[in-house]
């Protein structure tokens, strides 16, 4: 169709696993160019994200779009095959909410407990598991957040539903067990053993190694919350 | 003439429950509206209709809530489907409308609000973060309008909702900084677009008195620099 669809993303990211997994849901073909994050940023990434200096971006036959939630709308619009979004407009406006919750309120709170001081971490595993609670809740014993198939909510939540747990590996810090958040720990099963997704998780082994090396850096100082 | 069946709560001095109100205004669509005393404790609807964030505003259709002011939005122009549309056809437009929005509420909005609660060292470095982000959006202006009046062209539109609804804040903070946020010499643009904006029939109604939004403002500032003596009172302690 002489489309041309380029993703600037980073093996690792979350935010960037949303872009590819809606495009692989979709059937939709594109090229992938790795952007080393904890290097120096690439001119191109400068020039198609010059506020935030960011990955993803999605380059759309010459057109940046950035912001992986606003990429995620842009990629449902364009390509209509396996919709992401609800159809009705109160499921949306609902799957939006969700989405932005995990964004606003989980990412920070889950993320923190693995790089805080000792001395906050007590307090920030009790935000986090309010926050597994609230999605626990959220999710209402469905199979995903979508219904029967994934969907914005599920792509969006992928920090829970797969990284989440190679960070509990690494750290020994568990936030989400099968006892404590029963949905929500069989929802991460039910992500990563989903035909699109697990043929584009990062590998585990090299997920964990990199954990090792994030954690590290924390520690070290080099890297600020 | 309100629809019985839709609700908005808010407060006056809300951005967010601005947007709302305007979005349906545009869409000429009635409702009963419901003020949330917001220096009080929060009332048994707003804790049961949005038990995540405890805020305003909320849009009832029906006993359905919608919440947070950028979905209701969205949700707003995708139930009256009549025109004027708030956010643009294209999809392309739709993601930039969608990128400045977002840029409004994760950069600008937190700026805007550090300068409010800052302290007198503070308030210099905010200041100057904020008025970054003026450029920004002096810059965004000149590319989404198009030559327009508004962000989004001949009618307002997503853009016009988020920055717009902050107008009343800024000419607060500029009360309280002796500073220009927006002017005709350094932000041309958006000086002329803030008057279109505020005098729109579908805006005037809610946007706030400048004076009355600064004495909230102070009220704010009090109880704000209150909680924070508070909170360093207490870590201080636990060396």
């Amino acid at each position: 169709m002489g489309e041309e669809v380029k993703v600037f993303g980073f093996w690792s990211s979350p935010y960037t696993l949303r872009a590819v997994l809606a495009l692989r849901l979709k059937g939709v073909p594109y090229e992938y160019v790795e952007e080393n994050v904890l290097g120096n940023k690439s001119p191109l990434l400068l020039k198609y994200n010059p506020i935030h200096k960011k990955v993803p971006v999605l380059l759309h036959n010459g057109k940046p779009i950035v912001e992986s939630l606003v990429i995620l709308e842009y990629i449902d619009e364009i390509w209509k095959s396996k919709p992401i979004l609800p159809k009705h407009p109160y499921d949306k406006a609902m799957a939006r909410f969700w989405a932005k919750f995990f964004d606003d309120k989980c990412m920070p709170a889950v993320w923190k407990p693995f790089w805080c001081p000792e001395d906050e971490r007590e307090k920030a595993v009790e935000e986090a598991c309010q926050c597994l609670k609230t999605l626990e809740t959220a999710l209402n014993g469905k199979r995903f957040f979508g219904g029967e198939e994934i969907g914005l909510v599920d792509i969006a939540a992928n920090f829970v539903g797969f990284f989440l747990r190679t960070m509990q590996e690494v750290t020994g810090l568990e936030l989400l067990s099968a006892e404590k958040f029963p949905h929500l720990f069989k929802w991460t099963d039910e992500f990563v053993n989903h035909s699109v997704v697990k043929e584009n998780l990062p590998p585990r082994d090299k997920q964990l190694e990199f954990n090792r090396v994030i954690i590290a850096k924390y520690e070290a100082g080099e890297i600020k919350a | 003439m309100a629809d019985s069946n839709v609700k908005v709560l808010g407060t006056w001095a809300s951005p967010f429950a601005m947007r709302v109100r305007i979005a349906l205004h545009l869409k000429s669509v009635g409702y009963e509206y419901v003020e949330e005393n917001l220096l009080e404790a929060k009332s048994e609807l707003l804790l049961k209709s949005n038990p995540v964030h405890k805020k305003v505003p909320v849009l009832f259709l029906g006993d359905k809530p919608v919440c947070e002011s950028l979905i209701i939005v969205h949700y707003i122009d995708e139930v009256w489907t009549s025109v004027p549309s708030i956010l643009p056809s294209d999809p392309y437009d739709r993601a930039e409308s969608r990128f400045w929005a977002a840029y409004v509420d994760d950069k600008f909005f937190p700026a805007l609000r550090r300068v409010l609660v800052s302290t007198e060292e503070d308030r210099k470095a905010a200041m100057a973060e904020l008025l970054e982000g003026v450029v920004l959006l002096e810059e965004a202006f000149r590319k989404l309008s198009k030559g327009k009046a508004f962000f989004g062209g001949d009618n307002l539109g997503y853009v016009d909702l988020a920055v717009g609804s902050l107008l009343a804040w800024i000419k607060v903070i500029e009360k309280f900084t002796e500073t220009e946020a927006l002017s005709e010499a350094k932000t041309p643009s958006l000086a002329a677009w803030a008057d279109c904006f505020s005098s729109h029939a579908a805006v005037k109604d809610v946007f706030p008195n400048v004076d009355k939004l600064a004495d909230f403002g102070l009220k704010l500032r009090a109880k704000f620099s209150k909680a924070a003596a508070a909170a360093a009172a207490t870590t201080t302690t636990t060396d």
